[in-house]
């Protein structure tokens, strides 16, 4: 729906042709887009029709890091973002719309609880984004950009896979760029069309030196994205942005992190291994129970989590691999 | 479309009622828009009484005839210049008063760069390194506006910058490990010549994609803005590469984000073979600035005071109000673009000569320090002789190193080794084991 309402803010002046013209303008004032999403009453039925399904399943709750709060994964992400500026005064957020808490409000608060020198707006340039964030990161610091949609990431392609990706390497490691990581809301909601739906980590997969990890859920993110931050290394960090409110977990309020490259096994099995990430693991969550039951056959479920680079030893772990070939 | 408009008249009714007389019912969250939205400032007051565009983007007048901007409202930029082509001070007043010692020191400095570029021309041109850029006609501009910078000023380059690193004190041992990517080499043989970088003398690695480093010095003199230690940031690039849309995001990146750097841009006439003509149509490089809303200047190239004290004023205004300050420098190339290239084919030698035997910069500073008898034929000699010596001794020890060890291959990619790349390495060590008699192993570190 926040895809919509950006949709929106950009038709409404030229074309008009809009369904939910007070959505674009509330957003364009600066007024939280909560009463906009899905979950709410505002959705009608032709709209939900042409939502993708699928069943959020929350991870079960854990205390192992101190207390939790109910939170929905945009909410898990700003809080990440929040531990990060309270911790390391260095860290600055950064792209178009993020001062006012974002258009999918993954950054609201964070300007008046810490500055304006640090949660800040920049020219609509993508390609800017990355090249600041990574020069940022070269002078020491910690570089959060935001690019608004993963589909307007390709302008910064070059930065991203040239320069991100080979800074270490080819300087013979005097220069890096670890501390940048990108932030994109990602994947598809089921009314943002060819260009508020893409998701192009496929693109980025084959790129070594940049690291990419994409969550499932409210905890994984919070959990990935605290360790794409911390991680010496570039990292794009993929939010699936139907999950932004749909998803709700208990997410651990203190900072914790998830390691990068390390798969989970969801669920055992031993017929099959489905491997899936983001959004889509709740999809195969169903195809494994519905795989069971109409054709008795037992999937073993991965969820890969960091796309690059991967975690081949629980994937082509020698039973899974057995169970793939079967 | 009818709603939108609503809204919109709404609004205008809000900001209005907001100014005129704030009980009015107005909906609280338009009344706030004025001042505040999360804490960050909103555009100046409309005001409908006044004769004047209300306009977000733009504050001016209104006119009533239609009137396109010419692109050249002055007859061009002006080029600010401290000395004349015979080296002799315009305006006392402009003159930087530098001391003898510097003085010389730049000279020798230019004469060092010049030299060591005709060592390793040559040596490519033997087949000894794969490639070289020389910086003929460019050592104004490197020696100038090094000079002018603190030590602790990171330095974004373009790649024909070698003074600027030579003029910090980079050895030329280690110039030379680096054109031969031999095992000294900081950057571990990873690049082609001319990528030079240094940790220690603040100077980022050259990368080969033009105008990259661009949005990167925005975003590295942002960090340092916030460390407050004084320290700005310098980023060179050539008039080809201005064109890239790199480039457009750093101006208006710094601009915006009020950060101090400094653009240099060395305008030399071509990027490889295509002249300025067709590399852009407004007044240069420096005809940009006003465009971002950053102060500009044009300076020329081949007067290493006037390239100082532009630099100079530029970085101490740069830190002082944290703005980024736009520095074009007019020069001309003198070399072929690279040793991939023979400039013959597209300019004439009649032009290249002007500037080599007319306008050069290391000409100009001679006569300069000939008129103080600071240095006569004898003293050059004497310097030619030694810096020549100085150039070969490098260039001899860095081609009897040894190759970096191949492991490095791998290393660096990440900050950690991932099991992936350790099984690539393990895969090479084995084949260059199976297949010894092609790998010549002993001509590379252990
Ligand atoms: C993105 C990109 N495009 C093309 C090239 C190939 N290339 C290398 S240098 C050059 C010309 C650059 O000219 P200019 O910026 O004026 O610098 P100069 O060589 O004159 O110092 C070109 C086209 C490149 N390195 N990167
Ligand atoms: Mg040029």
């Amino acid at each position: 729906m926040a895809a919509a309402a950006r949709f929106l803010l950009r038709s409404a002046s030229s074309k008009g042709a809009v369904s939910n013209v007070s959505g674009g303008v509330h957003s364009c004032l600066g007024v939280s887009l909560v009463k906009l999403y899905p979950s709410g009453s505002s959705t009608s039925k032709s709209q939900r029709r042409n939502v993708s399904h699928f069943t959020f399943q929350p991870d079960p709750e854990t205390t192992k890091y101190g207390p939790t709060q109910k939170m929905n994964l945009f909410q898990s992400v700003t809080s990440a973002l929040d531990n990060t500026l309270a911790t390391d005064p260095t860290a600055v957020i950064f792209g178009e719309d993020v001062a006012f808490g974002g258009v999918f409000r993954c950054t609201v608060g964070l300007r008046d609880k810490y500055g304006k020198d640090r949660v800040f707006n920049t020219p609509l340039c993508e390609q800017g984004i990355v090249g600041f964030g990574i020069g940022v990161a070269v002078a020491g610091a910690t570089a959060i950009a935001e690019i608004q949609f993963a589909d307007y990431i390709y302008p910064a392609f070059d930065q991203i896979v040239n320069e991100a990706a080979k800074y270490r390497y080819r300087s013979g490691n005097l220069f890096n760029c670890g501390n940048l990581t990108i932030r994109a809301p990602w994947g598809c909601v089921g009314h943002g069309s060819l260009y508020h739906s893409q998701s192009p980590e496929a693109f980025f997969a084959h790129c070594p030196g940049i690291k990419i990890a994409i969550p499932r859920g409210p905890v994984q993110a919070k959990g990935l994205l605290l360790s794409c931050i911390a991680d010496q290394n570039p990292c794009i960090f993929f939010e699936p942005k139907i999950l932004y409110r749909a998803a709700v977990d208990q997410v651990p309020t203190e900072p914790y992190t998830i390691p990068l490259s390390q798969a989970e096994i969801l669920q055992e099995g031993s017929d099959v291994t489905l491997v899936a990430w983001g959004t889509q693991v709740h999809v195969m969550r169903e195809v494994a129970t519905m795989a069971q039951e109409k054709l008795g056959v037992s999937c073993e479920l991965i969820d890969l989590q960091t796309i690059l680079p991967w975690d081949t030893d629980t994937v082509c772990k020698f039973d899974s691999a057995q169970k793939a070939v079967k | 479309m009818a709603a939108v408009r609503g809204v919109g008249r709404l609004l205008r009714i809000g900001c209005y009622a907001t100014r005129q007389t704030p009980v009015l019912t107005t909906p609280r969250f338009l009344q706030q828009r004025r001042f505040r939205v999360n804490g960050v400032q909103c555009q100046q007051p409309f005001d409908s009484t006044a004769e004047k565009p209300q306009f977000p983007g733009a504050s001016a007048e209104f006119i009533d005839h239609l009137e396109f901007i010419k692109p050249n409202v002055i007859s061009g930029i002006p080029v600010y210049r401290v000395m004349d082509r015979q080296g002799q001070i315009i305006n006392p007043s402009e003159d930087p008063q530098l001391s003898k010692e510097t003085v010389l020191n730049f000279y020798q400095k230019m004469t060092l760069l010049n030299t060591m570029d005709r060592i390793l021309y040559e040596s490519q041109r033997q087949g000894r390194i794969s490639f070289y850029m020389t910086n003929y006609g460019e050592e104004g501009t490197h020696i100038g506006s090094a000079a002018a910078l603190d030590p602790g000023d990171l330095v974004f380059g373009q790649y024909r910058e070698a003074g600027v690193l030579m003029y910090r004190g980079f050895p030329l041992d280690l110039f030379m490990a680096q054109c031969y990517a031999n095992a000294d080499d900081l950057g571990k043989g990873r690049q082609m010549p001319v990528h030079y970088g240094s940790k220690d003398l603040n100077f980022v690695t050259i990368s080969s994609p033009l105008a990259t480093q661009i949005p990167q010095a925005a975003g590295a003199a942002y960090a340092l803005k916030r460390e407050n230690e004084n320290r700005a940031v310098i980023c060179y690039f050539g008039e080809g590469a201005a064109s890239e849309g790199d480039a457009h995001a750093g101006f208006n990146f710094s601009a915006t984000l009020e950060c101090p750097l400094i653009f240099f841009c060395r305008n030399n006439g071509y990027a490889i073979s295509t002249p300025t003509n067709e590399q852009y149509r407004g007044d240069g490089i420096a005809a940009r600035g006003p465009g971002y809303g950053m102060m500009s200047i044009r300076v020329d190239g081949n007067d290493v005071f006037a390239v100082y004290n532009a630099t100079k004023e530029a970085r101490r205004r740069a830190v002082a109000e944290n703005q980024p300050f736009l520095i074009e420098a007019m020069t001309y190339r003198i070399g072929h673009h690279s040793t991939s290239d023979d400039s013959s084919a597209y300019r004439s030698v009649d032009e290249v000569n002007y500037w080599d035997k007319q306008d050069h910069p290391i000409s100009r500073l001679r006569h300069y320090m000939s008129a103080r008898s600071w240095w006569g034929e004898e003293e050059e000699r004497a310097w030619r002789k030694q810096s020549r010596k100085l150039v070969m001794e490098a260039f001899e020890k860095a081609e009897k190193r040894l190759k970096p060890k191949p492991d490095l291959l791998f290393s660096d990619v990440y900050q950690e080794m991932t099991p992936n790349l350790e099984k690539q390495k393990e895969a090479m060590w084995r084949h260059v084991h199976q297949y010894k008699e092609h790998y010549p192993v002993d001509l590379y570190d252990k």
